[in-house]
């Protein structure tokens, strides 16, 4: 699991092989790999999103009995219509501006996405969807693998990081990403002022691009000294920028409105990484309460999503942008006695932007706890997958990012019902 | 004063401590390694007084808003706990107290939102004597056992109550068994993953039903807390049979109990784990990690001997770091420097080496967060991922606007302090790359920073150019690749 990640080393940390550039000539490079390209941003539900509340079977009475306090009452979802199996689905009441998307024809809900002997635990979880390699998870990101297949050399701003720590996502053999929670707050201190200053950030610029020889750890650390150092000016610009929404003050809502800039000044980058988190909720879900746990979740990934959205189209960048997001598991279906849910399996991914073919895909589960009901698992305890995460990932390799995903995943994962872009 | 380097003392002190000040430094040099280490884990011969010594001149300062409460202000508590990193005499206590808190990863934030700011700090951070329940905080929890008994430890932290709200003990009840402490026992703090089976987190989280918390003391005088209950009715009695061993003899079921007698559950089932041959093993290639080196996979030579130690010790934490840090692989060239700095250790480095006069604790705070570690709010129950994902760009920036912030600050103090050794440039850079304890620079490197100690005038060592170019200089060292490395 993560603590043999930790030995990143085993993994092949190859020396960075950066070569210093001036911030023109990155720009130049950042169009000619397509600047106002496409852009794929990569959301990450931290802790395994309770599915089962976000889209809602309200059809089904097992969802009642098995969800006492937490079901999300019939009356009160925000009717979407009914899947394939002909079972009617409603989002969680707070979502207004997610089913506006949906109405529009740009959100798709790939039900019940997941993996044969899906992991309950957080980290092992997280790992392989972010490698896309259950058998290997200690292998670099998937979106990681991508940006090493970029030509190279890379722009160092190809990957862009809205948390502050590396995700293993992104984890590459020789792209670093950087992380930028803050573009306003990304720049070069420096003890002394004017001239002084000059001269240490000139000379710190120098010896970033020192490449030190069979020391691959401490090559790492330089590679991201550069990266930090030849991104500055470029984020400067991003910092100043004014949307057309208001975004909310979260994370989230923040994060969005970055990579909203980043987009809008054409800087050069083609993958966001943004995240929230809380998603845990073993206790105290409270799913119908305003201001409750899971409520509040809900809140802020829609007013995060609507404003991106509505701000991208007014940019005129809709078209160029989508949206997917992942969590390491769904929940049980049964709540505990704390009025939350456990660590569960299968769950629902949502793509969003200009160009997605918005509706259900998939099937819902029955949510009939016999140990023999075909879309649960676990004896009826968890939802069972019907597509192979991996299917996902690769229509948006595929249809989206134009890149090939039969090497990028290690296997031909393609599923042709997945036609949502 | 100039450094005299001692490279073994400094490894020592840097994996087993946070540096060392120049008074540890000459301290324990004049000792034989097998002394230091000794002194290190026997540091109850220490008086611990170091907290006594906040707000003293001659120290690292702290900043007060109103009164300094660090049993009740998380602020003040990261606080204190910054200060004793820094001056402790006990540096492989607090080193463990930081191996443990990222082990048993709880966070502040969790227990906060449910139970609010105030009380939050004190399951936290409170000390004992200081606190009017005498709530005993985490962190005083993994200091009072920072070289204890690994079992001992288990069995606190399964009663500890921060950990009964972080991982929601608190509502694990016979009807509605709660699996997140059952299950995160087994994958971060014993055993770890494939060690154990989906039914085992099922059984486990039975044995911990009505190991819950009660409300104890009264409001009128501050002394109201939640500390741990064991709530008979809400044991779930019934037999719990485990795909592992957890009785000595074999037996992998617990048997039925009267609700009475239930807690024993929970207590068999620690021992049981604890005397895992697996857990041992567990420990041992983390403690290689985080004490010896994260640059190669930890040698399954020194795994099998240190998972022999803890075994034949009884889970003995003192034995075994002793074994650690007198193991050959500790001492093999390959793995000095051979670690990342963790963001703390960092800071608290530079802070000694740099020096720490004048400066406040408190500055330290939102740069710590800006590289990826806030005191008592790890990211997840698996603590910080540490290595390399320390070194995002952003982080990165972060580290070297602290050594920025840090070498401002000490301006005058390092003007002054190099103020014999500014006579030609070389021996000016020559005293900074020695008062900074760093892993080996490349020459094309130290060339550098001695264009620029003239880049901008010829050199004349005169006290206004040492004071625009010591903490230049610090800025580019302290904040360079070679001084993340430890």
């Amino acid at each position: 699991m993560k603590v043999t990640r930790r030995q990143f080393v085993k993994g092949g940390v190859a020396a960075f092989t950066v070569t210093f550039a001036a911030p023109e000539f990155l720009s130049d490079l950042a169009r000619a790999q397509g600047a106002r390209g496409r852009n794929l941003v990569v959301l990450y539900l931290g802790g395994g999103n309770d599915a089962l509340s976000m889209l809602v079977p309200y059809n089904d009475p097992f969802y009642y009995t098995r969800r006492p306090t937490l079901g999300v009452p019939a009356g009160q979802v925000l009717q979407i219509g009914t899947d394939s199996s002909r079972t009617a689905l409603g989002l969680h009441p707070r979502l207004t501006g997610l089913r506006q998307i949906f109405d529009e024809g740009r959100l798709a809900l790939i039900q019940r996405t997941g993996y044969e002997n899906q992991s309950r635990s957080h980290f092992l979880g997280t790992d392989i969807w972010s490698t896309a390699d259950p058998g290997n998870p200690q292998a670099l990101g998937w979106i990681g693998r991508y940006l090493d297949a970029l030509p190279s050399p890379a722009d160092p701003l190809v990957g862009w990081n809205t948390a502050g720590i590396l995700p293993h996502v992104l984890q590459a053999n020789h792209t670093s990403v950087p992380a930028i929670a803050n573009p306003a707050t990304y720049s070069f201190a420096s003890p002394n002022g004017a001239v002084e200053a000059a001269a240490e950030r000139s000379a710190a610029l120098r010896i970033a691009s020192h490449v030190p020889v069979d020391r691959p750890e401490l090559a790492f650390v330089y590679g991201s000294t550069e990266a930090a150092l030849a991104t500055l000016d470029r984020v400067l610009t991003v910092a100043s920028y004014t949307p057309t929404v208001a975004y909310p003050n979260t994370g989230l809502g923040q994060a969005f409105r970055a990579v909203a800039g980043a987009m809008v000044r054409g800087i050069g980058t083609r993958v966001f990484y943004v995240t929230t988190g809380g998603f845990d909720t073993h206790s105290a879900q409270n799913t119908n309460v305003a201001n409750g746990a899971y409520y509040t979740l809900m809140a802020t990934l829609n007013d995060a999503i609507l404003a991106f959205y509505n701000d991208v189209r007014q940019q005129g960048l809709l078209e160029d942008t989508l949206v997917l997001s992942f969590s390491e598991f769904g929940r049980r279906i049964s709540e505990n006695g704390s009025s939350g849910t456990d660590h569960g399996a299968a769950s629902t991914m949502l793509v969003l932007g200009g160009r997605v073919n918005g509706g259900l895909y998939g099937t819902a589960p029955s949510l009939n706890p016999d140990p023999n009901n075909p879309t649960l698992e676990n004896n009826g305890g968890d939802v069972r997958h019907e597509f192979d995460f991996r299917s996902v990932y690769a229509r948006v390799i595929d249809g989206w990012l134009g890149a090939n995903s039969l090497p990028l995943l290690n296997g031909d994962f393609r599923n042709p019902r997945l036609s949502f872009v | 004063v100039a450094r005299t380097p001692n490279r073994q003392i400094e490894h020592l002190l840097r994996r087993a401590g946070f540096g060392a000040r120049p008074d540890e430094l000459d301290y324990y040099s004049g000792q034989a390694v097998s002394e230091v280490v000794d002194a290190l884990v026997s540091y109850e011969q220490v008086a611990d007084e170091v907290d006594s010594n906040i707000g003293r001149s001659g120290y690292v300062g702290t900043t007060t808003r109103g009164v300094f409460s660090p049993n009740t202000n998380i602020t003040d508590a990261r606080q204190r706990w910054l200060f004793r990193l820094v001056h402790s005499d006990r540096p492989l206590q607090e080193k463990m107290t930081l191996f443990w808190h990222n082990h048993f990863a709880t966070g502040y934030s969790k227990v906060a939102g449910a139970l609010g700011a105030l009380e939050a700090t004190r399951y936290m951070a409170a000390r004992a004597s200081e606190d009017p329940g005498g709530v005993r905080g985490q962190i005083e929890l993994f200091r009072d056992m920072a070289l204890g008994n690994f079992r001992d430890l288990l069995f606190e932290v399964a009663k500890d109550t921060a950990m009964l709200v972080w991982l929601d003990g608190r509502t694990n009840t016979k009807a509605k068994p709660q699996e997140n402490f059952a299950r995160e026992i087994m994958e971060l703090f014993t055993v770890g993953v494939g060690h154990y089976t989906e039914s085992d987190v099922y059984a486990g989280a039975r044995v911990f039903t009505g190991w819950n918390l009660q409300r104890m003391g009264s409001a009128a005088n501050g002394s109201a807390h939640l500390e741990f209950a064991y709530v008979a009715a809400q044991h779930d009695t019934g037999p719990k049979t485990f795909s592992f061993p957890v009785y000595p003899d074999g037996g992998s079921t617990i048997p039925a109990r009267s609700a009475g007698d239930g807690m024993q559950d929970g207590i068999d089932f620690i021992n049981g784990l604890a005397a895992l041959p697996a857990t041992g093993r567990y420990l041992a290639a983390k403690l290689f990690r985080f004490f010896v080196s994260e640059f190669r996979p930890p040698d399954p030579s020194f795994v099998d001997r240190i998972a022999r130690v803890y075994l034949s010790s009884r889970y003995d934490m003192r034995a075994v770091l002793r074994e650690v840090l007198l193991s050959p692989e500790f001492w093999d060239a390959r793995s000095v420097w051979g670690r990342y700095a963790w963001p703390v250790e960092y800071v608290v480095r530079l802070l000694k080496d740099v020096g720490w006069v004048g400066f406040s604790v408190d500055s330290a705070l939102t740069p710590l967060a800006n590289m990826g570690l806030v005191l008592y709010d790890p990211p997840d129950v698996a603590g910080w991922d540490a290595g390399q994902t320390w070194f995002s760009s952003g982080a990165m920036l972060a580290r070297m606007n602290f050594a920025s912030t840090l070498a401002a600050n000490q301006r005058f103090n390092l003007a002054t302090s190099s103020k014999g050794f500014a006579q030609t440039p070389q021996g000016f850079l020559a005293y900074y790359a020695s008062a900074l304890d760093m892993a080996p620079s490349d020459t094309i490197v130290r060339d550098e920073w001695l264009k620029y100690l003239t880049a901008t005038g010829t050199w004349t060592g005169s006290d206004a150019q040492r004071q625009a170019k010591a903490p230049g200089l610090v800025h580019l060292i302290g904040g360079s690749p070679e001084y993340q490395l430890q």
